[in-house]
């Protein structure tokens, strides 16, 4: 390497190095592995929401010439596995016992010589089922009376799961009562879906000979997967492996353990050889983790233009189980983010969650744990408080920032704000937008008949899941590490715990070595998700990679560099404090042309160590962040929209992001996009609903809408850099920014269209038809 | 994801093809584009005993001007009608049509024959085909016979089409030297069905309207002719007041539902843009 | 129509096609969907399944040079055709321009609908060598992606479409 080559480490847009096997179709899913003598398992799945199992007849099914087995909830309880712990304390059905409590739940997994077959078997399995009613809303759930779904839990004689609350009520109700205007708004976050485009799925491989487990599963936490197999199990923990191959997708849909891992492992020990499960698109959408489903009140209490107390409260959704992940100590997750980008001095957040007759979940889809929600309620909050007090909605939004002055920011209900320029962030957007220029551009569209809208949103992330004492999920301190060895000829290979679904970590990361160390990335391979040779960790979401893992690394190789150091000092002869470390060497202070490349002392640390030095050049580090890290931006979005048809099209959307230091901005920016396509997604069409008998509808992509490039607006993409004061390199993690604060943006847009004939609100999915009826309301349909 | 089993046959005739279809009595299913009737065989909601896969059967895929008709073959794909130039201009009903079939690579496949005797009330040729006044040509073992579109459509996916019977072109009459179209669609996105769909064609006699046929897709039962909206319109001059009153009657001939689209009242209200925007767009295109 | 005790109900086929340049044969069931034949009978897995419903577009692949989604089709109807999939794209030990584009303007992130968004785009540019970015949308909204938001694999396509017109 030339002395005056530039280190491709943070802040380089480097290329991807696993481009490679994707653009030739050599990735590897878990769905391209095939192993001998492997068989396949396919699900009969629940047609109603709600009804007792009378009886379960599988023989015409296991007469099937090529069916291995039929499993029922009946053969798995008599080895402890019909039900398991899920990730907050609940627990869930493998395979419906008494009853099904969500169309498409699982109630039989068929084990075939084919998936085919498999199907043709599932097909003559006779249920009989006695239906009940279907809950399908919160509301109804609570109601004195109502059906209990979960009878069988010891003590459930409701459907009640939790109560949780953030902030300090008095100082709220303080802050009303001296309020010279309260805005309200009542909001659904609808549910919607990650939908990965790759279904989640296994191959179970349960060695007879050595009881050895190895399961290649879609999973973003292989780790925490693993421990909670061997508790639920009982297999031991060094016998079972799995490997998280590469993914396509994840968003939060591969963090539950699901029906289809436990049935494929339990099938593949009882009958000792291979099993393969595939999830279908269907089984994806009406039975994996869903997202939001949030029934939402806030209360802004306002005096003299600022924003004194928050008032929330929200009913979460939660379908039949409560089987999110989720940190322990919170049950509405980190929905208490709530406060938003401003200065609230005061706010009160009560929570409540309820069992329904829908799939399980509600942590997912690039939340942040529930942040997606809390920043959808403030933003659309002070959207219509600026609206009802006359005030331009970005103005409003500048007067109740934080300032940059009051960084580290306490915030009512309790975070710790790291660092922030909101100002700025806005500022740049509505340079880049031409704001003022718009906003005449509103007014004279306006005379003309012409409905064009202006929506900005103000979002602020707490994102790096994290310290350990606040931290855990299912007990599992969120901790995450690195491992890190550098060979003799100076190459290295770097062991995450994360685990990537598109976030590009082997090139991400080998750049945070090559800042550190002096390596290019290509000298560093980056491993991930298989737990016989990785560190321990909770995996990859909550846009938590960069600040943990990405820390651990750098700690790893500081670590590793101050090893080098002293190998350096005996390799030059000098001691330790003459040397300088510049562009990948230690120079010899004065002396420049007396240097030792990284390269130069790894091999050193093989072949020529002070006496008494422990040879090798590597090490292991896990990362307890002290704090969360909290990016944020603002996202300002123009629409026109067809008054004859309430169809409303974007035609600008600018995103300012501040995500601290940017390891790799192309990546960055592709994970924006990404994020802005979403939050365009939920804004515009992405929907699961439920009719009144619980059929689920948006269980297929004919329902379940997603957009195409057709749909999709270009984005113009901008940044701000404000460092997290505390991670090592700066860096935020960005991953759910853009899905936490682009639905409001797109939905204010809307409203703003319509904001001068006194709409204030339009609830989510904006459908053509929900613009239309606001648009017959206030008198402005063509 | 994974069909029934059936038995595959791929005749190299229509008289083979016809045979084959007797044999299996009405348990077997024409195979052309596969795009609506695949789909269904893997979600396992139609399982034939046998398919009969016509796309070896030389002839069938061509779009020409035949003895007064506009003639399209039974194995015409949706992608060949977007590139052709023969429906543009005064089959402009039709050609806007095509690009709106579903997503482009689906209209690599799909035909339009097979989407009409699919008989989807949410699909779009047949808004398009009764509006032109179309008919099916339709062979068995009996001989050929000819079914106008409206009496080919029966109710949601069924036509009066027998087991025993192939369609092997759909014939659109010659609208006259001055004529122009359009088809309207609202779709939530590329590749979903129609929340609205409206079909104008119209035939100009000097500067009358001669025919008029305007028909709706995603708004009943089937594919719907707005009758009453054609009648008013037949001999009339094309002005704003006509085109509002055929508008407002289209409308009323509408019989939508409320759904995840939307609402019957939404529904309605969007035949009547659609109508007038067509009706507007028919006289353009015919004039110029 | 009944069945006899002499006739029994057939329900495999023979299949000749070429794929990726290469003549394949097998006996396969008639129900086997295309894109089955290929990852599993063929072992070529670079092409996906996304959905259930063929909306997604993550198996398309060029049946004799036109793009079709392989969920959608059965492998015995490909009988005596060319198929090309994504392995099939390159040159020998090369890349395609497409391929290229998709790396250099970071057109992909968790790369499962790349296979089939770059056959898609090989197709388009085969018929359409200059297209505008209208164009490129619209040849590609068959085609899902939920990483992202399509204005790379925009620009993976003019990458690849300039590239063409060097030559």
């Amino acid at each position: 390497m030339a002395a005056t080559e530039e280190i491709r480490g943070v802040g380089h847009s480097v290329k991807r190095v696993e481009d490679a096997r994707f653009i030739r179709g050599k990735g590897n899913y878990f769905d391209d592995i095939t192993l001998p003598g492997m068989l396949h398992l396919e699900f009969l799945r629940s047609p109603y929401a709600h009804a007792r199992i009378s009886s379960i007849d599988t023989s015409r099914a296991e007469a099937v010439d090529g069916v291995v087995a039929v499993v029922t909830g009946e053969l798995l309880a008599q080895h402890n596995l019909a039900w398991m712990p899920t990730l907050s304390g609940d627990t869930q059905a493998v395979l419906a016992t008494d009853k099904v409590r969500f169309q498409g739940q699982e109630v039989a997994a068929v084990i075939a010589e084919s998936a085919y077959i498999a199907k043709d078997a599932v097909e003559l399995i006779d249920v009989d089922y006695e239906p009940l009613e279907a809950i399908t809303t919160p509301q109804r759930a609570l109601e004195e009376g109502a059906p209990v779904i979960r009878d069988e839990k010891e003590g459930q004689t409701d459907n009640h799961i939790y109560d949780w609350e953030a902030g300090d009520k008095e100082a709220t109700d303080r802050a009303f009562a001296e309020a010279d205007k309260v805005v309200e708004l009542d909001t659904f976050y609808p549910r919607c879906h990650p939908a990965p485009l790759e279904c989640c799925g296994c191959v179970a491989d349960v060695n007879p000979a050595t009881g050895k487990a190895t399961i290649y599963m879609t999973s973003q936490a292989p780790h925490a997967h693993r421990t909670l197999f061997a508790i639920v199990a009982g297999l031991p923990e060094h016998k079972i492996r799995i490997i998280s191959p590469d993914l396509g997708g994840g968003f939060g849909n591969k963090v539950p353990i699901y029906p289809g891992y436990v049935c494929a492992t339990a099938a593949s020990l009882l009958i000792g050889r291979p099993v393969k499960w595939v999830e279908d698109r269907t089984g994806n959408l009406i039975s994996t983790g869903f997202a939001r489903d949030y029934h939402m009140h806030g209360e802004l209490a306002l005096k003299g233009g600022r924003i004194t107390g928050l008032r929330v409260k929200m009913l979460s959704d939660n379908g039949a189980f409560f089987s999110d992940a989720q940190p322990t100590k919170c049950k509405a997750g980190l929905f208490h983010i709530v406060t938003g980008s401003y200065d609230i001095p005061a706010a009160h957040v009560v929570t409540e969650g309820a069992y329904t007759n829908k799939a399980p979940g509600g942590v997912a889809y690039r939340c942040s744990f529930r942040v997606t929600e809390a920043s959808y309620l403030i933003e659309r909050l002070v959207q219509t408080a600026a609206y009802e007090t006359g005030v331009d909605p970005v103005e409003f939004r500048k007067q109740n920032f934080i300032k940059p002055e009051q960084f580290p920011y306490k915030s009512a209900t309790g975070f710790t704000y790291d660092s922030g320029d909101y100002a700025a962030a806005m500022d740049l957007a509505l340079e880049k937008l031409g704001y003022d220029e718009l906003r005449r551009e509103q007014e004279e569209a306006r005379a003309e008949g012409k409905l064009i809208g202006i929506g900005v949103a103000s979002f602020t992330e707490v994102v790096g899941a994290g310290h350990g004492a606040d931290y855990d999920i299912a007990g599992l301190r969120m901790n995450d590490g690195a491992e890190l060895r550098i060979h003799p000829t100076g190459k290295a290979v770097l062991k995450l715990s994360v685990k990537s679904q598109g976030q590009g970590h082997e090139t991400t990361f080998a750049q945070i070595v090559a800042e550190e160390l002096g390596l290019q990335p290509e000298d560093v391979e980056v491993q991930e998700g298989d737990t016989d040779n990785t560190p321990y960790g909770l995996g990859t979401y909550a846009s938590r990679s960069t600040p943990v893992s990405g820390a651990a690394t750098a700690m790893v190789s500081r670590r590793i560099r101050a090893k080098a150091q002293k190998i350096a000092a005996h390799l030059l002869e000098a001691s330790e404090d003459d040397l300088e470390w510049e562009n990948g060497r230690f120079v010899v202070k004065g002396a420049p042309e007396k240097s030792k490349t990284i390269a130069d002392i790894a091999f050193a640390a093989y072949t020529n160590i002070p006496e008494g030095m422990e040879g090798g050049l590597e090490g292991v580090y896990y990362y307890d962040p002290p704090n969360m890290t909290y990016p944020f931006g603002t996202y300002a979005v123009v629409v026109e929209i067809d008054r004859g048809t309430g169809v409303w099209k974007v035609r600008r959307c600018v995103a300012v992001d501040d995500c601290g230091v940017r390891i790799n901005p192309m990546i960055v920016e592709g994970q924006i996009m990404g994020g802005l396509t979403e939050g365009f997604a939920i804004a515009a069409m992405e929907l699961i609903d439920f009719d009144e008998d619980g059929n689920c509808i948006g269980a297929n992509f004919v329902d379940y809408l997603i957009p195409t490039a057709w749909e999709t607006p270009t984005f113009e993409l901008g940044e701000t850099v404000t460092p997290s004061p505390h991670h090592p390199l700066g860096a935020k993690g960005v991953g759910e920014s853009a899905t936490v604060g682009a639905p409001a943006a797109f939905v204010n847009a809307v409203v703003d269209a319509l904001a001068h004939a006194g709409v204030r609100n339009l609830e989510m999915p904006v459908t053509s038809g929900k613009v239309w009826a606001a648009l017959q309301e206030a008198n402005l349909a063509e | 994801m994974y069909p029934a089993r059936f038995e595959y046959h791929a005749p190299a005739s229509v008289d083979d093809a016809l045979e084959i279809l007797e044999r299996y009595g009405d348990e077997a299913k024409v195979l052309a584009g596969g795009q609506s009737l695949i789909p269904l065989m893997k979600l396992r909601f139609a399982s034939p005993q046998a398919l009969v896969d016509i796309n070896r059967i030389q002839g069938l895929d061509s779009i020409q001007e035949d003895d007064g008709f506009l003639s399209i073959g039974a194995l015409v794909r949706h992608k060949d009608c977007e590139r052709s130039e023969a429906l543009q201009g005064r089959f402009g009903v039709l050609a806007d049509a095509a690009p709106q079939i579903s997503d482009p690579i689906v209209r690599n496949r799909g035909t339009v024959v097979g989407s009409l005797a699919h008989a989807d009330p949410q699909g779009d040729w047949g808004s398009a085909l009764l509006a032109a006044g179309a008919q099916l040509e339709v062979v068995s073992s009996g001989g050929t016979r000819t079914i106008p579109l409206d009496e080919l459509f029966v109710g949601p996916f069924t036509t009066s089409l027998q087991p025993n019977e192939i369609a092997t072109a759909v014939q659109i009459p010659d609208p006259g030297a001055r004529a122009g179209g359009t088809y309207l669609k609202l779709e939530r996105k590329v590749g979903d069905y129609a929340t609205v769909g409206v079909a104008v064609h119209l035939s100009f006699d000097n500067g009358t309207v001669g025919r008029a046929g305007i028909a709706l897709t995603g708004v009943g039962p089937r594919n719907l002719r707005a009758e009453t909206a054609e009648a008013a319109l037949a001999g009339a001059e094309l002005n704003d007041d006509t085109i509002k009153a055929a508008a407002e009657l289209a409308a009323e001939a509408a019989q939508p539902r409320s759904d995840e689209r939307g609402s019957a009242d939404y529904k309605r209200s969007v035949v009547r843009v659609f109508t007038e925007r067509g009706l507007r767009k028919a006289a353009e295109t015919a004039a110029a | 129509m009944t069945e006899t005790a002499v006739e029994t109900r057939r329900f495999t086929h023979p299949v000749t096609v070429t794929v990726n340049g290469v003549a394949r044969s097998a006996e396969i069931e008639t129900r086997l969907l295309l894109v089955h034949f290929l990852r599993e009978t063929l072992g070529l897995t670079g092409t996906h399944v996304g959905c259930d419903t063929t909306n997604c577009g993550a198996c398309t692949v060029l049946v004799n040079g036109t793009p079709v989604k392989s969920c959608t089709m059965f492998a015995v109807q490909v009988d005596g055709s060319e198929v090309t999939t994504v392995e099939g794209l390159a040159p020998a030990g090369g890349l395609s321009p497409v391929q290229e584009g998709f790396h250099v303007e970071h057109g992909l992130q968790c790369g499962f609908c790349t296979p089939g968004m770059m056959v898609a785009a090989t197709a388009l540019l085969a018929e359409n060598p200059d297209p505008s970015e209208e164009e490129i949308r619209w040849a590609i909204s068959g085609n899902i992606c939920r990483c992202t938001g399509y204005q790379n694999i925009v620009k993976a396509v003019q990458y690849a479409a300039a590239k063409g017109k060097e030559g």
